[in-house]
């Protein structure tokens, strides 16, 4: 037993066109992972795989300790999933739909789902029919949080969102964070969002799971080193590039293991060390794991 | 709700280091006295919509660099040192004079001469 909210280990799931493998990955309570990757990569299915709405090939995966898909129905009572093709019944209101998850789930926080249908400025009698995009993904979110669930697992949560809804929407994450007993998977192609709340990134392509790590070790360790060199000097050899382009006597370079002993063995010839945003991070990264998949 | 401090998409310097730099400028000023608790990391981060990762790693250096203490299981209070708030200022007072000195290198002022504008400065006020 651990008290992992998610643990994940050498989890496969094959379809026709399309295979996940070898996935290992862990989210402890009080932490919000970021998991990035390109369309198709396998963020949905790996959600999916998390809640037991899909079965592994092989692996072996437990959501707040328990063994999925075999507890599914135990564990999700304690997990909230939003995902882009949840639907609510077009005749019937919000408030109907309010009613009836908290008839399911009796962790339903009433005075936080009034509170909720304020700040998304929502409208309690209004036939879900009616709703626009982003009305409809933030009636998803309340019915989805007023449950108070120890685990959030959401994909693509802030997508079709204009900028003022995304950050209600996110205000609202972050609140749930205020309690350390509670956790929050989310997957994005936000990285500007991911950067920001994030405790932990998972970087994910072609249905392997390329890099999962601290976000600031991520931060920290990221450079671009623009180098000048004198004329006719060769460049020393260096470990840990992740890519290198030269053009003439300037270059540049990218590691993912910057140090000051790195930067130290270019001295002379820097002209800038830079830091990158983790939507750089993460192009680099992907095009690396490609090149070195050999595809 | 605690919002006073902003963080910038178009800083190029991350964002636990533009936590710190406000959270100093508080310190200096004396807008947070000695012994003031800081906002918990959790608050901290929910208040600005940043992960709790990034504020523990502000907090950590700022500690670190004595401007505040931790005491564990009650919380991060601005540190009580001696004339801490001092410290600051004279680092910040030092920057700046360097900066001076810099630019009247660049507009070719000799030592005297800056000495002397520092001088008008100090009498016009």
């Amino acid at each position: 037993m651990t008290d992992k909210h998610i643990e994940m280990h050498g989890v496969r799931k094959s379809y026709r066109f399309f295979t996940l493998d070898d996935l290992s990955l862990d989210l402890a309570p009080g932490e919000v992972m970021g998991f990035v990757g390109p369309n198709g990569a396998g963020k949905s299915t790996t959600l999916r795989l998390a809640m037991g709405l899909v079965a592994p090939d092989a692996g072996e995966i437990r959501v707040l300790g328990q063994p999925m898909p075999a507890a599914s129905a135990i564990a999700k009572r304690e997990v909230g999933y939003v995902s882009a093709d949840m639907h609510l019944l077009p005749n019937a209101t919000l408030g109907w739909h309010m009613d009836f998850v908290k008839s399911i789930y009796p962790g339903w926080d009433a005075g936080y789902a009034a509170a909720l249908v304020k700040r998304f400025n929502l409208r309690p009698g209004q036939n879900a029919r009616s709703l626009s995009l982003g009305e409809r993904i933030k009636a998803v979110l309340l019915l989805t949080l007023a449950r108070r669930p120890r685990l959030l697992v959401l994909d693509e949560p802030t997508t079709g969102l204009d900028p003022v809804a995304r950050h209600e929407v996110i205000t609202e994450f972050m609140d749930v964070l205020h309690d350390d007993s509670r956790s929050i998977l989310f997957s994005s192609h936000n990285t500007v969002d991911v950067e920001r709340i994030s405790d932990r990134i998972t970087f994910i392509d072609r249905g392997r799971l390329v890099e999962s790590s601290n976000k600031e070790d991520f931060l920290d360790r990221w450079r671009r080193i623009q180098l000048q060199l004198p004329e006719g000097a060769a460049l020393p050899a260096l470990p840990d590039l992740v890519s290198r382009n030269q053009d003439g006597r300037f270059v540049t370079l990218v590691t993912d293991q910057f140090s000051d002993g790195f930067a130290a063995l270019l001295a002379p010839h820097v002209r800038e060390v830079q830091r990158m945003s983790l939507e750089e991070i993460f192009v680099a990264n992907v095009m690396r794991h490609r090149e070195v998949r050999g595809s | 709700m605690y919002s006073g401090i902003n963080i910038s998409q178009t800083d190029a310097r991350p964002m636990y280091l533009q936590i710190m730099e406000q959270i100093r400028a508080r310190v200096a000023a004396g807008d947070w006295p000695p012994g003031k608790e800081l906002p918990s990391i959790r608050a901290l981060a929910a208040a600005l919509n940043v992960s709790v990762i990034t504020i523990k790693r502000a907090y950590l250096d700022l500690e670190n660099e004595g401007v505040i203490v931790t005491r564990h299981g009650k919380g991060s209070f601005v540190a009580d040192a001696n004339g801490l708030a001092g410290e600051l200022k004279e680092a910040q007072l030092q920057e700046h004079l360097e900066q001076a000195a810099g630019i009247g290198r660049q507009l070719g002022l000799t030592s005297e001469e800056l000495a002397k504008r520092l001088r008008r400065a100090l009498e016009s006020k």
